[in-house]
């Protein structure tokens, strides 16, 4: 392979990677406390839509536009989040078909898709997140289109990926968590809230899924689609699994698949004669592959998955 | 506070309550979301009720678009049934219509009419086989079905896009306009299924054999020694074992027959209406996830989800001819997630009492 096709793949890896990343990480922040979201392609959707409004109706300078939509599109997700999580800890629901039921009310045919055509979303956002030039660097061999030339959304990514490293290994509020994902009923008994605890990781976790649809409507694909995120929500859901629950391992794992979507573009652009749809289905295919491995026995052992990821928690029904 | 309260015996009448109450509830909601996008709710909610029932004309469009939601419907009650969440019906329906259409082209002139059953049996096996995939890796190697089916289903609206659209497939038309636009081939006469006319009111084939096929299905799982060996692994998958019943057949057979199920659904869409392969009106068609909305109202019984989908069907219809300013695209498959959500709280109703929890103040002896 020619080093120039490599960069090409390696940049696009890291720019598709991003809004995979971002849900990813919520899921691992609303699966350590014991709750499974199914939810994320209705949240990053309802995120695109809202932040795609913000970008095409408000006048005003474009950072200051920007800063909204991506507050629309947390809003948004966390909104979602928040239904989810009233469903699931409070009416305990089945954590399945709540997650279901969200993105099925809130996906590429549900009210995302009425949101943009009630908004009259045709044309292309205003302002979208462009490339920065990170201290000068762009221009830099190799190492300038690989890592100082992105949006701004994927240098937030990698902030998020150290502070929730951070968050859940090295602080007490971490430990809590993650306490309360394994054994609720410890953890209730040494006086950790199980229910806000589980509240709050479960609307990070929409809000964060919020953003990777704003990464989806504001950058990868500025002109809105019905269905625009195209499965990467459940995909994120399966790196969740195969990032062991970590916030690095996800962000490796965000960035194979981000290669397995950029390929069909990138290869077509370059005039390579491969069937699109044969492209267009290798994340797919790769996340089912991926899954097979992790699930296997011997993954098993050393996964690490929440213990009590998927079940509520009935205080009296210890 | 609230508090939920475990209750004892689950009334009967419960059953009949919740769906009505959620489609209700999801109306009202729904009322107040047309309201605030400017639109007026009960002129909509009217034009709805025309569109889809009013006439015999209405109605046998309604029974059209039901069909295909009838066996997706089906197919979700069979799994979730065992608590096997296939969410693939989609893919399974594309697979289904692909290989029914194969069957319709390959033979539809030599055969004439006796083409249906075997057009019936290609979308059943291939609709199983495709849910086969993740039925193996769920019940052999523990894989999440969840992801694994709804994964197919991007696969095969994919495959079937490259059969029409990118390659020169036995389905693709090759002369005339197809030229000048991709498109399938449309299947000879002979293979059109028949339609039970009365009146004005038309009855397509593939409803009556989904019908038939509800009843089937209710039997089985009602009367036969599989509906309960199902039953007691939707339970507790220990104790079933330890009773000795193979259950990782089991959940292989029950996500086949899902599948079948689906892909039979594909069938009757390809047969009754469709008459060609046409990917694009499938991959937006959205019938498999309607199908689990139809399939939590009817509450998972096989007999309730004709009739809801006979009322999703009607929305659906109504969603498709109303289409325009004043009726986004969207708002049909709002509505259904609405009354899912709604269903779905309405089973904790049914399962758990709501109490107020009162704060006794300390030092109180109770």
């Amino acid at each position: 392979m020619n080093s120039n096709l490599f960069i090409v793949i390696a940049a696009s890896a890291i720019y598709y990677g991003t809004p995979l990343l971002f849900s990813a990480l919520g899921g691992v922040l609303t699966e350590r406390s014991g709750v499974l979201n199914l939810g994320v392609e209705g949240m990053m959707l309802l995120g695109a839509v809202c932040a795609s409004w913000t970008a095409s109706r408000v006048d005003g300078p474009g950072w200051l536009v920007l800063s909204l939509a991506l507050l629309a599109g947390i809003a948004a997700g966390s909104a979602a989040a928040l239904l989810h999580a009233f469903a699931v800890i409070t009416l305990r629901v089945n954590q399945t078909v709540s997650g279901l039921a969200i993105t099925i009310l809130a996906g590429s045919a549900g009210l995302s898709s009425y949101l943009a055509s009630v908004w009259d979303l045709k044309n292309p956002v205003k302002h979208q997140f462009g490339k920065l030039d990170v201290f000068g660097l762009g221009d830099m061999p190799i190492l300038g289109p690989i890592l100082f030339h992105h949006t701004l959304l994927t240098y937030l990514s990698w902030a998020l990926v150290v502070l929730i490293s951070w968050y859940l290994f090295r602080t007490r509020a971490g430990l809590q968590l993650r306490a309360v994902g394994e054994s609720p009923q410890t953890a209730d008994a040494v006086g950790i809230n199980v229910v806000r605890t589980r509240y709050v990781h479960t609307i990070l976790g929409g809000a964060l899924a919020g953003v990777g649809g704003v990464c989806f409507s504001l950058s990868i694909v500025p002109t809105w689609q019905d269905g625009m995120t195209a499965g990467r929500g459940w995909i994120a859901i399966a790196l969740v699994i195969f990032g062991f629950w970590r916030p690095d391992l996800a962000m490796v794992g965000a960035y194979v698949f981000g290669a397995f979507s950029s390929l069909s573009l990138t290869l077509q652009a370059r005039g390579v004669k491969i069937t699109p749809q044969l492209l267009d289905s290798l994340p797919y295919v790769m996340t089912i592959a991926v899954l097979v491995v992790v699930s296997g026995g011997w993954a098993k052992r050393r996964l690490g998955a929440p213990a009590a990821l998927g079940i509520p928690y009935e205080r009296e029904e210890r | 506070m609230i508090r939920l309260e475990r209750r004892a015996s689950f009334p009967k009448w419960l059953g009949w309550v919740i769906p009505i109450a959620s489609i209700a509830a999801a109306l009202v909601a729904g009322a107040l979301l047309i309201l605030v996008s400017g639109n007026d709710p009960l002129t909509t909610y009217s034009r709805i009720l025309d569109r889809a029932f009013a006439s015999g004309e209405a109605l046998s469009a309604t029974l059209i678009a039901a069909t295909p939601l009838l066996f997706t419907g089906l197919a979700a009650a069979a799994a979730f049934k065992m608590g096997v969440f296939n969410i693939g019906g989609q893919g399974q329906f594309v697979i289904g219509t692909v290989t029914a259409a194969w069957t319709g082209l390959m033979w539809g002139d030599s055969l004439g009419k006796a083409v249906i059953p075997l057009m019936i049996l290609a979308g059943v096996l291939g609709g199983a086989l495709w849910a086969a995939i993740a039925g193996v890796l769920r019940a052999w190697l523990n894989t999440n079905e969840i992801i694994t089916t709804l994964m197919l289903n991007y696969i095969a609206a994919n495959l079937a896009s490259w059969l029409i659209f990118n390659s020169r497939s036995y389905w693709r038309l090759l002369s005339g306009s197809g030229l000048q636009f991709p498109q399938g081939r449309r299947l000879p006469e002979g293979s059109d299924w028949p339609d039970l006319s009365l009146g004005s009111l038309v009855l397509p084939c593939g409803l009556l054999i989904g019908t038939a096929v509800a009843v089937g299905c209710w039997a089985l799982y009602r009367h036969t020694r599989f509906g309960f060996e199902v039953a007691i692994i939707s339970d507790s998958p220990e104790a079933a074992a330890y009773a000795g019943m193979r259950t990782k057949r089991k959940v292989l057979a029950v996500i086949a027959l899902s599948g079948g199920l689906a892909g039979l659904g594909g069938a009757a869409d390809v047969g009754n209406f469709r008459h060609v392969l046409d990917p694009k009106g499938l991959n937006q068609s959205g019938y498999g996830y309607a199908g689990i909305v139809i399939a939590a109202l009817a509450r998972l019984n096989p007999i309730a989800v004709v009739f809801v989908a006979v009322l999703m069907g009607g929305l659906s219809n109504a969603g498709r001819s109303l289409q325009g300013p004043d009726f986004p695209a969207g708002l049909v498959g709002t509505l259904q997630g609405m009354v899912l959500f709604f269903a779905l709280g309405g089973e904790v109703l049914a399962r758990y009492r709501i109490r107020r929890t009162v704060r006794i103040p300390e030092g109180v002896a109770v």
